[in-house]
């Protein structure tokens, strides 16, 4: 009984503790020491965690987009409603599966690679012998790292969003013969872009500031061994997949005014 | 890779999203810069609103001209008090004006129609419309029916 109770408390001060980290790891490298000065690390960054998992979220999003245009035309055509297809779709993806689908991808694509390469940064003792030249870790390997992925998850977000549509409407227009004059003017009529466009944009900057802070905080808080980074590696895509779900309810009750 | 070459790809990886921002704003959601330009607001009571929301249209022969702001309980009346912004280049709505809540198709959203009177002087900014037709709810219309068979 006191042995679970001793587990008990183990575990809730190692999650504090864990916590404690990551918050200052953070704080450290974004607001103590704005390391925008050094634009081109920051460049080379979004090149890496950005342009690399574009493939993936374009072909994604493209699937994703077709995928609702078949499903939704099936549901619609039985109350002779198709023409609310592009409606449909368009705010399904703007408003939920774009920020959210995409995110899961970048944690995935990207999120795991950071924490993967820092780690071994760490094992190999890299991070250690840049601070005894007098380079500042944070400021060099971290800081870069999640503004890139601040900037790069919404403009994966915002083109996962319109390959989707253009998805939707290949196949619902093209294919299973929506009016196309109907299906973008009832999406232009009820999409509204500061009340769904530019919510599903703060969704993804949220995002995009929790998978990179997930991923850099479990390199950087590596066991320095081979498993110890395999097992970072892994709780990097699974908090942040859970942290987007979780987080992406809890955004979407506080700002569409339920 | 060389860095020129990484700084060309992710200038035109920033500029897709931002193309891909415009596309969202013009061709999927309609923004229109103009719709903020300027406006002024109307008030309508109205004995039933049945299903009017916010963001409900207000259009005069068909043609959206502003849309509902606010829609409130009046206890002093029991009525439902609408607030609509009109575009303010829509400014030679008679007094005598009708407003109406009509519904777009059988069962689309409903919406605020106005018909124009014959009086010379124009609504103003915080004016009220006395002239309003409720909205028609379609159980009551087949309770009616049903009571005239019989």
């Amino acid at each position: 009984m006191l042995g679970r109770l001793r587990n008990l408390g183990h575990y809730s001060l190692d999650l504090f503790a864990t916590l404690g980290r990551a918050g200052r790891l953070w704080w450290l490298a974004i607001f103590r020491r704005p390391s925008l000065g050094n634009v081109s690390l920051v460049v080379n960054q979004i090149y890496r965690l950005g342009v690399l998992s574009l493939v993936i979220t374009v072909m994604s999003g493209f699937s994703i987009g077709a995928v609702l245009a078949l499903q939704g035309y099936n549901q619609l055509v039985k109350y002779g409603s198709e023409s609310a297809l592009g409606l449909g779709v368009a705010l399904v993806l703007v408003m939920e599966i774009g920020p959210v689908v995409s995110a899961l991808l970048f944690a995935g694509r990207a999120g795991s690679a950071v924490t993967a390469e820092i780690g071994l940064m760490k094992t190999t003792e890299q991070l250690a012998s840049m601070e005894m030249m007098g380079v500042d870790p944070l400021r060099r390997i971290v800081a870069p790292r999640l503004w890139a992925g601040f900037f790069a998850l919404p403009i994966l977000a915002l083109m996962f969003s319109v390959v989707g549509i253009w998805g939707a409407a290949v196949i619902g227009v093209e294919w299973l013969g929506v009016h196309e004059g109907a299906f973008w003017s009832t999406m232009q009529e009820g999409v509204d872009f500061v009340h769904h466009v530019m919510k599903g944009v703060i969704k993804s900057v949220v995002f995009g500031l929790v998978v990179t802070w997930i991923a850099v905080f479990q390199g950087y808080d590596a066991v320095p061994t081979s498993e110890g980074i395999a097992a970072a590696t892994t709780r990097t895509v699974v908090f942040s997949s859970v942290a987007v779900l979780v987080l992406d309810f809890f955004l979407t009750l506080t700002m569409f005014n339920f | 890779m060389q860095m020129r070459t990484i700084e060309i790809v992710v200038g035109a990886f920033m500029l897709a999203g931002l193309i891909s921002l415009a596309i969202l704003a013009t061709r999927i959601s309609g923004f229109n810069v103009n719709s903020e330009a300027g406006s002024y607001t109307v008030y309508a009571s109205f004995e039933n609103v049945g299903g009017l929301v916010v963001r409900s249209k207000v259009s005069i022969a068909g043609v959206e001209v502003g849309q509902i702001t606010e829609i409130t309980y009046d206890k002093n009346n029991y009525d439902a008090r609408v607030k609509m912004e009109i575009d303010s280049d829509v400014d030679n709505i008679s007094v005598d004006s009708t407003a109406s809540i009509l519904t777009e198709g059988l069962i689309g959203g409903k919406y605020v129609g106005l018909s124009i009177g014959a009086e010379e002087d124009f609504l103003g900014n915080g004016d009220e419309i006395f002239d309003t037709q409720s909205a028609i709810v379609l159980e009551e219309l087949i309770g009616q029916f049903l009571l005239n068979q019989f």
